[in-house]
């Protein structure tokens, strides 16, 4: 195993005390009386001050990740009676309880002479006292950030008996100067924010990336030269290859969820057809053959059918399709023109734009277009992403005369949050859960 | 800065002279600079220059639509007229949207309008090899502004010269 790629080492701690013999979920996220529970997470110590900075640190970003989920309400360390250590190995959990914690984190932490980091975390049930979850993560010391989000990722994951998101990353068009001369670059960053980083140096207009299903790639739309063509980045080296050769501007790019195909449109004399490419034998197929725009595809998880937007009717509505562009079904039939449809994860809703009366609306309907539920609203709100355990959306929104930003929200509509970013945001999408 | 004031007067000379040819009686306005029509010989910078009466350089259209209403036409109607006096020139066409629509339907809806104005232009005699389409979609608004004042500036297809003879 490479050292440099092999981000965390995971092991199962053994439990402090009787361990129940099925991880049941503490709470039912989507029970409608559901209030955030009460979770205090106790720094884990060390043994030196460089371990207990390090502690520190971890203990931000877990209580930053949990609170931002709205599922968690994580208690204010200032009110913690039991804050001299011992509570590592040995929570006295009537002082817990008495702060009103439902669930208790404790958790030891070592720095390792070959410059590694080991976390041993324990999750307790503060009224039994009994141990939910007991793990261990180790990784290179820069890479702490990410042991923090995936101690996150398995907190919520005991609590909640969801897939945790934490562990991902997010691609998004960061946006800098006026309106009429903005510049749009390329930029990655964690989910919560942090380790920003810029992809491309602004020259180029670029617009709406999106990940591959390993999340290492990204196809994306920029005006090389002033053509607008769909490419693909391999994110670590930079590398990047145009998609096809086509004749006319291709846009809206997403991978098929096993990798191995775009989907895609081309607008060849005005008229705007959505094509998927095989990225091994460069095969292309067009999909839909109307003089309507015919735009925004996305696949479903299991990659057998396609939403995708049109105004074939007169205005835009959102579609289904099989993936061969057969047994075409419109299934946004409310009054107001609806966008940007994107199929969640699990493969249970299909996300949208919806702009009526001047207003733009971000919400969720059914495949077959019943159970639509608006989720938030704006001057302008555009471009939902799903994060990987389908629960929750990022989007960008603008106030009219704003800038543009992100925000996420959770599936119940509760808990809108913006995510921070060094200047205007648009166009995010989530990674999956990240492996490496 | 002396070059293109240099420049600057050639143009205006040339324009004088198309001014004196093309006028074929006189007018009751004193102004006659203001009902001359510009040449379609003189550069394209002087033939769309609104300040010396010139044609537009653009056209506009209405919310979430591409066809060209009358005035339109006329404006692109001239811009045939002078490809038609520039053997060598070709024009881009760009496309544009406001801001009160999704990023990718305004993409396919900014290919549209240019291509609404590349139609006509071929059906005006231009060879399509002489025409580039391009769309921005909501990127590159003409003017901010987050009102019906603004957007309406903003629907626009902008013919810009490209390649030699402009």
């Amino acid at each position: 195993m490479s050292r440099i790629l092999t981000a965390l080492v995971l092991f199962a701690l053994a439990a402090g005390t009787a361990a129940p013999a099925q991880a049941e979920p503490v709470v039912r996220i989507d029970d409608p009386n559901f209030s955030p529970l009460p979770i205090a997470l106790a720094v884990p110590k060390g043994s030196t001050e460089p371990e207990n900075d390090m502690g520190r640190k971890i203990n931000e970003v877990v209580s930053n990740n949990l609170s931002r989920s709205g599922l968690f309400r994580t208690l204010d360390p200032a009110t913690f009676i039991q804050r001299d250590g011992s509570e590592a190995t040995a929570p006295q959990f009537s002082s817990w309880k008495s702060i009103g914690a439902q669930t208790l984190v404790t958790g030891r932490v070592f720095l390792r002479t070959n410059g590694d980091v080991r976390v041993e975390a324990r999750v307790w049930d503060v009224s039994s006292g009994q141990q939910l979850l007991g793990r261990a993560f180790e990784t290179r010391t820069n890479n702490w950030r990410r042991l923090a989000h995936k101690l996150s990722d398995a907190i919520y994951e005991r609590i909640t008996g969801e897939k945790g998101y934490f562990d991902t990353r997010v691609v998004y068009i960061s946006e800098q100067g006026p309106a009429i001369k903005r510049v749009k670059r390329l930029a990655i960053m964690d989910q919560d924010g942090a380790n920003n980083r810029f992809l491309t140096d602004g020259k180029n207009l670029v617009l709406t990336p999106r990940f591959s299903p390993s999340a290492q790639e990204i196809t994306f739309l920029e005006y090389v030269n002033g053509r607008p063509r769909v490419y693909i980045m391999h994110i670590d080296t930079g590398r990047r290859e145009i998609v096809g050769d086509f004749p006319g501007m291709t846009f809206a790019p997403r991978f098929s969820p096993d990798g191995n195909q775009i989907i895609m449109t081309l607008e060849t004399g005005g008229n705007s057809e959505i094509y998927t490419m095989d990225l091994r034998t460069r095969t292309v197929k067009r999909l839909t053959n109307n003089p309507a725009i015919d735009t925004s595809p996305s696949f479903s998880p299991d990659g057998k059918r396609i939403t995708f937007n049109s105004d074939r009717s007169g205005r835009q509505k959102i579609y289904v399709m099989n993936a061969d562009g057969t047994g075409v079904t419109r299934i946004s039939n409310r009054p107001g023109r609806y966008a940007t449809p994107v199929w969640s994860p699990r493969g249970d809703l299909i996300a949208f734009t919806k702009m009526q009366g001047g207003t733009f609306y971000i919400g969720v309907m059914r495949p077959d277009g019943e159970g639509e539920r608006i989720l938030t609203r704006g001057f302008l709100a555009e471009g939902p992403t799903w994060a990987p355990n389908g629960r929750v959306l990022m989007y960008f929104k603008q106030s009219r005369g704003g800038q543009a930003q992100l925000y996420t929200i959770d599936l119940t509509g509760r808990n809108e949050r913006q995510v921070p970013t060094p200047s205007g945001a648009s166009d995010p999408a989530w990674s999956p859960l990240l492996v490496r | 800065m002396r070059t293109r004031a240099v420049i600057a007067l050639i143009a205006i000379a040339i324009f004088s002279v198309g001014c004196s040819y093309d006028k074929k009686e006189p007018e009751n306005n004193t102004r006659a600079t203001d009902t001359s029509r510009p040449n379609p010989k003189v550069s394209w910078s002087d033939f769309t220059n609104s300040s010396r009466n010139g044609y537009s350089d653009r056209v506009f259209f209405a919310f979430d639509q591409h066809d060209l209403d009358t005035g339109a036409r006329g404006t692109v109607e001239a811009w045939a007229a002078w490809l038609k006096a520039h053997d060598g020139a070709r024009i881009l066409v760009e496309g544009h949207c406001d801001e009160r629509g999704t990023r990718e339907y305004n993409l396919a809806l900014g290919a549209r309008r240019a291509n609404a104005i590349r139609d006509y232009l071929i059906a005006l005699g231009v060879p399509a090899t002489r025409i580039r389409t391009v769309s921005y979609g909501k990127e590159r608004p003409a003017v901010a502004g987050a009102d019906e004042e603004a957007w309406a500036k903003n629907r626009r297809g902008v013919a810009k010269p490209s390649g030699s003879g402009s």
